[in-house]
């Protein structure tokens, strides 16, 4: 059975993953930090990193993290390279602290995760960001399933396929359990 | 598409604020984001009711893009930030 997010009784949100599901996506969610590079830029001046400015100006070259971290103005570059430069560390620290925050609360395959609403909501964040990134790397489409149809049965991406439809319902099932949570509070 | 005004305390304005006010927070359609999850962000962020935030997501959706908030250039830059932060792809501009 495919794991599921659920609300929990006593409140907060809970999921078991199977074994295999636990090391598959312990291994994504790792792969997510090793792409997001080090929380410190290595020759970042180190007063300016103090307070969180950056010296990138321009959207990444990897798609995928281009991805993550968008220009902030559609027609303006001169505005986003000043955007990038104020919010693209601090939103960088955020992304990796969800991913990690992820990891952490997963405990030992076959465990049952217990998560508290704010925990739940940085698994969200981690969960979507990883089907951004895997989207990107797939060139995902809106019809997913013909997409896959017009795959040849030895692509290599088809593996890739499927963790990403299990994340897919991962996350729909997490959106589901805080959405009933949002209702009551 | 009418867009409710981002709530805030206005203090008396000069002319600086007044000149600074209209700009505009873009949500951008992408394959990848949840059209459920597109709705928990404006719920959550902008503290829209469900129907206003699916309203919006269905924009989205539809047209390609939705105006989601309005209001001065940092505040735009805050909305813009967080929507990034949940992996929304936005935009801000001037609204003219």
């Amino acid at each position: 059975m495919v794991a599921q997010f659920r609300r929990a009784r006593k409140g907060g949100i809970s999921v078991t993953f199977g074994k295999a599901e636990a090391r598959v996506l312990r291994h994504v969610l790792a792969e997510m930090l090793e792409l997001l590079g080090p929380a410190e830029e290595a020759d970042a001046d180190p007063l300016a990193a103090i307070v969180g400015i950056g010296t990138a100006t321009s959207v990444p070259e990897d798609p995928a993290l281009a991805r993550l971290f968008p220009d902030g103005y559609h027609d303006d570059p001169e505005a986003s390279a000043d955007f990038r430069r104020y919010t693209e560390p601090d939103l960088r620290q955020s992304k990796r602290a969800a991913l990690q925050a992820a990891l952490d609360s997963m405990g030992e395959p076959g465990d049952r995760v217990e998560l508290s609403t704010e925990q739940a909501e940085l698994w969200l964040r981690a969960l979507n960001d990883t089907r951004l990134v895997l989207g990107e790397r797939l060139g995902v489409t809106e019809d997913l399933e013909a997409l896959v149809a017009g795959l040849s049965e030895d692509d290599p991406r088809l593996g890739l396929f499927w963790v990403y439809d299990r994340l897919t319902y991962w996350q729909e099932s997490l959106v589901q359990a805080l959405m009933g949570h949002l209702h009551l509070g | 598409m009418s867009v409710a005004p981002v709530e805030v305390d206005q203090p008396e304005q000069d002319e600086v604020v007044k000149e600074d006010k209209p700009w505009v927070t873009i949500v951008w359609n992408d394959p990848v984001n949840l059209m459920s999850y597109v709705t928990l962000v404006f719920q959550k962020h902008f503290g829209y009711p469900k129907e206003k935030a699916t309203e919006l997501m269905m924009d989205v959706h539809h047209k390609g893009r939705a105006v989601v908030s309005n209001g001065t250039r940092e505040e735009m830059e805050r909305d813009v930030a967080a929507m990034h932060e949940y992996g929304l792809w936005a935009t801000m501009q001037h609204d003219e």
